[in-house]
This record gives structure tokens, C-alpha cells and sequence, in this order.
């Protein structure tokens, strides 16, 4: 029998190299192996002329002691007996302080500027677009510089201290005010604000469905407020207020008890904040306007009120726009963090980049650990701005 | 990414690239003296402004004890003290410049410490200044001694002895104390100045610097406690003996000419006729002792001719002459009761 004569294209077996799949493995192959080999010849190299030219490896130095003093540690720290790798986590948690600070800052002023800017009022709106250009156009380390020595020079020596309520002091040295001293028995308080708050989630949720059911809205904003003031307030008083206070006191140079805010971490923190919210703003600005005037239109003709447009129409669509540049304004505020060494504020760069690092000679081990941190941070932020974005984004349907 | 797959060729050069370029530039250290003679041009790591050791003055010039010992360094070598390229740096960035090879020679006020000598692939060449760390208050403070700082705020420059010293000494004086740490030590004085610190440390000269920065300088007093020693002087790169023995001679021509009383203005008149067989030594008049190190018989000569001897470089920066008025204490001459000693050249 003979079939009909219908060529149906074989696989071609051809030679290797003519196959597209196996010619992009090699080449990703060799890619990978240069890439490697590159890394390999750096290291082995490096290695070989500090050896050569007797300068101390490895990172046994991070278990010495590292016999020197930073004005703010948020764990404890003595120069007595903390090591240089105990430097690195006292750097490490000032430079998060400082950055987590900033970005809440900076983020409600350049809201803030950034809405002002549309404003219809012709002087709140010529207001907040001097801000943007005045502060996005000057260097930021000028603006550190400006705000620490502006922020000394004005404020009193610590005997003619500022005092507010017999418990806060403000002087030359910083903000000195009534730290509190926890109790046994404390920890009642904040395991009931934890419940608060997982009972204000649950309330929002249930509210947004009744709504969808009914039509109905619940005052979920005053329930949410009671809910969370007042439940860690109860259990506060229930377990016999189980916190004392320290108090301030002048003694000899300076104040002692109570804690202390660093005039350096104002400083940074108004410089960093001011500066980002100048770009922040201007995203804002962008990123409503990015929104068609069409859609402010329809809900003023479904006659909602214009907050509630803001709110539930503009912004929402608004924030698509926004979101992927404020990481990346985030970003910058914490890498710009590190610009504390100019005021002596001891973040990471200063403490661990810095003084350990003139201390112990190991420039290579510091600085590759200084860098993975800065990489790390940035990394995680982006992840989780990525994953709002996600949540943020138009769902096609 | 699908680029890798289209382009490949653009990836496998870029990345060729960058291997060649990793495998080009490698300094290579041990000939110091050579390099430096080929060059035409001393490479000097100097401090970033502190008056008396190393700041350019109004006309841009770099003046100071360790600029002229760049100097010094610059005519035995080289014959002409004016090839010199100075570098400024921070207390952070000295160590890694030298190591790096960015500079050849090192004259930063820098403190001679084991650490430093030892694990960093350095070598101090002697001792220029001898130095220990002071304290300076406020005179409405009515303090009069270091011991009375219990609790007090210190402003101090970060990556230097000074900080370390300062928390020995108040550990073993069991006061507590929160120190300020600036970049550079022109920061130290200006937090000082705003009120920041009750306290400016560094080294007792680094004070008198500092001090005149002061809006008010009367309105200070450096307290008389000494709270460590700091011997300063140039640093090599370790590994080159040649280049360390011409550095640590410069100084010992620098020292032997003042104990002879050779002076820039007399030099000549000395070459010509040596009052002793040590001057004929020194000022190559007899035997080679400049060809010994690898430099002409005339080096010192050329060294005190163009820059001075140690006495002359001390008055003009940091002495008398100057804004400074420090003693010489312990950097008088040994003849003099003080430390600096030459060794003899014969």
C-alpha cells in the first residue's frame, strides 16, 4: 500500500551548534564559568598581595575588643568590653533608626507638599513648589551641615536649658526627656495592643462586608480608635500600672537619668526628611496628575464629595504611577543615610566604615560587610514595596 | 533575561574585557626609591588641614612640620624640594592610601603604635614630633585638672589613638563620659565651639591648632594632664628597606645638622669648610655615604641648603616663629634634655 505522499518536516538532526537551545546552553555555561573565574582570579589575588605585603586578613577582628565609646547605641554597647562586631550591629540599628525615621517623614511632608502643590489656593500651592525647588536643589550634605549647626548654634547650653514640664530638657546636647522603666508585669500592655490591633483588622474586614451586603457603613473609625486606646489602657491600670519614669536631673556637666535624643539624629533626620519629601512631592504631584481628569468628573457627577474622591478614586490609580518611585526615593534616603559622618552621628559608615575600620586596618573585610548591608537593606525594601506595588496594581480581568 | 540568549558575543566581550582589564594595572611595590627617581616626584600623604604640620596657606602653599619633612625627603632624593605632589587625607583614608601605593611616603602627624607597625603592612621610619594627647575646656568652666570631666561630652575625631586613649583614660579614672566623634578634626573644633562637647581632645599640639580656629581662643585652656604618649612620624610601606633607611636618614641629617649647628644659611660656608669630620660626613665633603643608600653624595646638603635643619623646621611651623608658640620639650634636642637624637653618620 502506498500512502500518500505528504512530507512531514523530520526534526532535523543537524549539527549541535545549529541547535538554538544547545548553543545558548553553552554560551551560558562559558558566560557562568567567566563570570566565576573572574571572581575567583580577584579573590585569589587579593589574598595573595595582603599576604605578600603583610597586612592582617580574615575576620578574627571582629572578636576583639574595640576599646572606644559611640554616643547612641540602641543595645548595649560599652567600649569596656563590646567587640568591633558588636560595632557593626550598634552602626548597623543606628543607621536603621535614622532611615526608618526618614522614610515616615519624608513621606507624610512630600504628601503633604505634593497635594499642596495642586492646591486651588494660589499661596499654598506657590508655598510648596518654592519647597520642592529649594530643597531638591541643594546638596543634601549642605543641608546636613545647615540643619546641625544651625539646630546647636540656636539652642542653650545644658545649665540654661529649655524645660517643659519639669521633665524635658532641650539644650545644646539634644532633647533630654523622662525615659520610661519598665516593671514586672509590663508586658500585659503591649500583648493587648497586639490584640487590639488583629481586633481592629477583623472589624475593618467585617465592616467592608456588611457594607458590600448592605450598603451600610459602620463608624469604623471611632470603634477601631476605642478599641485600640482603650484596650491597652484597661489592661494597663488592671495589672496596677506597672511603669516607672526616669527622670532627668542636671548633674555636674550634664543631665543625668532620663534619655536622650542627639541633636545629630535631629539634624539628619529633619536633612534626609526635608530633602526626599522635595522628590517625593513632586511624585505625588505626577502621579495624580497622571490620573484622567475623567475620572474626578464621573465621581463628582456620582456626587461623592471631593475627599472622599481624593481618597477612593484619585489616589488608589494615582498610587500605580507613584509607588515604583518612591522605592526608589526610599532607597536613596537610606543610602543617604550614611552622609551621618559628616555630623557625627554614629551610623554604620561612621562607627563600623570608620572607626573600626582605622582601628583595625581591615579595609577589604569592613567595607565588603558595609556594602552587604547597604545591599541587603535596599534589596529587602525593594521586595516589599514590590509586593505592595502587586497588591497596588490594575487587576485585568 | 532573553539577552543573554540573543546577544551572547556582547556578553562574552564585555566580560573578556573586564578580565583584561583586572590583569593590566599592577602596581608593583619594593622599589620605592626607583619609582619615585623615574617619576621625578615624591608622592606625600599629608593631613587635610591642621596648622603648624600641613595646610596650604593664603597663597596655596602647603606649609607645615610634615610638609617639610615631605620636603626634606623630596631634595635628598630628587635634589629639588619643590617636587613634591602632596595628598590630603583624613585620618581614615591615610592608611589605605599608602598601602594602596597612592602615595609613596606618609607624613599625617600619625601616631607610631604596635597595631599599626605590625598588622598593616606599614613601617614607621622615626619620630618627628613627640606628642601626648591633651584636653581643652572652656575657662568659665573653672576646671583645672582632666580628673574633673566626670560625665562630660568630648568632641574627638573618629579612627584616631586619641579616641581610644580617651576611653582608657576614663575608664581607669572610672568617669563617665559621651564622646562626639567628627570626620575630620576641623569638625571637632567647630562642635567644640558651637557648645556641643565640654571637651575637645586630640594631641596637645593638634590644641594649640585647633584653638586658634576657636572664635575665641582666649576663652580656652588645654588642661595640663598628658593622657598618653603619641610619637608622630612618616610611614612606609613595609617590605621596602631601601626606601624606609632614605626616609629614617632624612630625619637623622635633619637632627645631626642642627646638633652641629648647620643651618640654611650657613650650609654653604660649612661644606666649604667643615669645622669637624662629622660635617665633612654628612655634607658628602668625605667617604659616600649618600651612595651607600641609593642617593648622591650631597644629599644631605641638600636637604638643609633647601629646607632647613630640624630646629629650623621646627621654630618656622610650630615654634616660636609661628602662630603656634609650642615649646620644644621633649622634642628639644638629647644635647638639650630633650628626645631627638641623630644618628651619627660615619
Amino acid at each position: 500500500m502506498l500512502r500518500p505522499s505528504i512530507s512531514i518536516p523530520r526534526r532535523g538532526r543537524g549539527p549541535l551548534w545549529r541547535d538554538p537551545a544547545v548553543r545558548s546552553l553553552v554560551f551560558q555555561v562559558l558566560l557562568l564559568a567567566t563570570v566565576l573565574g573572574i571572581i575567583a582570579f580577584l579573590v585569589h589575588n587579593t589574598m595573595a598581595n595582603l599576604e605578600a605585603r603583610g597586612i592582617r586578613t580574615g575576620f578574627d577582628f571582629l572578636d576583639y575588643r574595640a576599646g572606644f565609646s559611640i554616643s547612641q547605641t540602641l543595645i548595649d554597647y560599652s567600649s569596656n568590653a563590646s567587640t568591633y562586631g558588636r560595632t557593626f550591629l550598634v552602626g548597623l540599628f543606628n543607621t536603621l533608626l535614622v532611615s526608618a525615621l526618614g522614610i515616615v517623614a519624608a513621606t507624610i511632608i512630600g504628601f503633604l507638599v505634593g497635594l499642596a502643590r495642586l492646591s486651588p489656593n494660589w499661596l499654598l500651592a506657590r508655598l510648596a513648589g518654592a519647597y520642592v525647588e529649594i530643597f531638591r536643589n541643594i546638596p543634601l550634605l549642605l543641608q546636613i551641615l545647615f540643619w546641625y549647626f544651625a539646630v546647636l548654634r540656636s539652642l542653650p547650653s545644658p545649665r540654661q536649658s529649655l524645660s517643659l514640664l519639669d521633665g524635658f530638657f532641650l539644650n545644646v546636647r539634644g532633647l533630654i526627656m523622662p525615659a520610661p522603666e519598665l516593671q514586672p508585669g509590663f508586658m500585659a500592655t503591649p500583648l493587648a495592643l497586639v490584640v487590639a490591633v488583629v481586633g481592629t483588622i477583623l472589624l475593618v474586614v467585617i465592616a467592608r462586608r456588611h457594607q458590600a451586603a448592605t450598603g451600610r457603613r459602620w463608624p469604623v473609625l471611632p470603634l477601631s480608635l476605642a478599641l485600640l486606646i482603650g484596650l491597652p489602657a484597661l489592661v494597663f491600670w488592671l495589672t496596677g500600672a506597672p511603669l516607672a519614669w526616669s527622670v532627668p536631673e542636671l548633674a555636674g556637666f550634664n543631665f543625668r537619668g532620663g534619655m536622650q535624643v542627639l541633636p545629630e539624629l535631629v539634624a539628619l533626620w529633619m536633612a534626609l526628611s526635608i530633602y526626599t519629601a522635595a522628590f517625593i512631592a513632586e511624585i505625588v504631584r505626577s502621579g495624580i496628575q497622571s490620573v484622567p481628569r475623567g475620572q474626578t468628573e464621573a465621581a463628582r457627577s456620582l456626587s461623592l464629595p471631593g475627599g472622599l474622591t481624593l481618597r477612593r478614586v484619585i489616589i488608589p490609580q494615582a498610587m500605580r504611577v507613584m509607588v515604583p518611585q518612591v522605592t526608589s526615593q526610599y532607597l536613596n534616603l537610606i543610602k543617604n543615610s550614611s552622609l551621618a559622618t559628616a555630623i557625627g552621628y554614629p551610623d554604620l559608615v561612621a562607627v563600623f566604615a570608620g572607626t573600626t575600620l582605622n582601628q583595625t586596618g581591615q579595609a577589604i573585610e569592613v567595607m565588603t560587610m558595609t556594602m552587604a548591608v547597604y545591599l541587603s537593606i535596599s534589596l529587602i525594601v525593594s521586595a516589599l514595596m514590590n509586593l505592595y506595588n502587586a497588591r497596588m496594581s490594575l487587576k485585568e480581568r | 533575561m532573553n539577552m543573554t540568549i540573543k546577544r551572547p558575543w556582547a556578553w562574552g566581550a564585555t566580560s573578556g574585557l573586564l578580565l583584561l582589564a583586572t590583569m593590566l594595572p599592577s602596581t608593583s611595590f619594593g622599589a620605592t626609591l626607583d619609582e619615585v627617581k623615574s617619576r621625578g616626584q615624591l608622592r606625600c600623604g599629608v593631613s587635610d588641614g591642621l596648622a603648624g604640620f600641613s595646610s596650604p596657606d593664603s597663597k596655596g602653599q602647603w606649609q607645615g612640620i610634615d610638609v617639610d619633612f615631605c620636603r626634606a625627603v623630596a631634595a635628598a632624593v630628587l635634589g629639588d624640594p619643590s617636587k613634591v605632589t602632596f595628598a590630603p587625607l583624613t585620618a581614615k583614608e591615610r592608611f589605605t592610601a599608602l598601602q594602596s601605593g597612592e602615595v609613596d611616603l606618609l607624613s599625617r602627624n600619625t601616631t607610631w603604635t604596635a597595631s599599626r607597625d605590625n598588622s598593616m603592612g606599614l613601617t614607621f621610619a622615626g619620630v618627628t614630633f613627640y606628642d601626648g594627647q591633651g584636653m581643652m575646656v572652656r575657662k568659665d568652666l573653672g576646671i583645672s585638672s582632666a580628673k574633673e570631666l566626670d560625665g562630660a561630652s568630648v568632641c574627638v575625631a573618629a579612627g584616631t589613638t586619641t579616641e581610644l586613649n580617651l576611653a582608657d583614660y576614663f575608664r581607669a579614672n572610672d568617669m563617665a563620659y559621651n564622646a562626639v566623634s567628627f570626620d575630620e578634626s576641623d569638625q571637632t573644633a567647630a562642635g567644640f565651639d558651637s557648645g556641643r562637647c565640654d571637651v575637645l581632645t586630640s594631641d596637645s599640639s593638634q590644641l594649640a591648632a585647633l584653638r586658634l580656629q576657636l572664635s575665641d581662643p582666649d576663652s580656652v585652656v588645654i588642661l595640663p594632664e598628658r593622657i598618653s604618649k603619641e610619637p608622630l612620624g612618616p610611614v612606609v610601606r613595609q617590605g621596602d628597606e631601601q626606601w624606609m633607611k632614605v626616609v629614617r636618614w632624612t630625619l637623622y641629617a635633619l637632627l645631626d645638622a642642627e646638633e652641629s649647628g648647620i643651618t640654611s644659611d650657613n650650609v654653604d660656608q660649612m661644606r666649604d669648610s667643615p669645622k669637624t669630620p662629622d660635617d665633612a660626613r654628612l655634607l658628602g665633603k668625605d667617604g659616600n655615604f649618600g651612595e651607600q643608600m641609593g642617593l648622591s653624595n650631597d644629599w644631605a646638603y641638600n636637604i638643609i641648603k633647601q629646607v632647613g635643619n630640624y630646629g629650623e623646621l621646627f621654630e618656622r611651623n610650630v615654634g616660636a616663629d609661628s602662630p603656634l608658640e609650642l615649646e620644644r620639650g621633649p622634642n628639644a634636642l638629647w644635647s638639650d634634655g630633650g628626645l631627638q637624637y641623630g644618628m651619627p653618620v660615619r
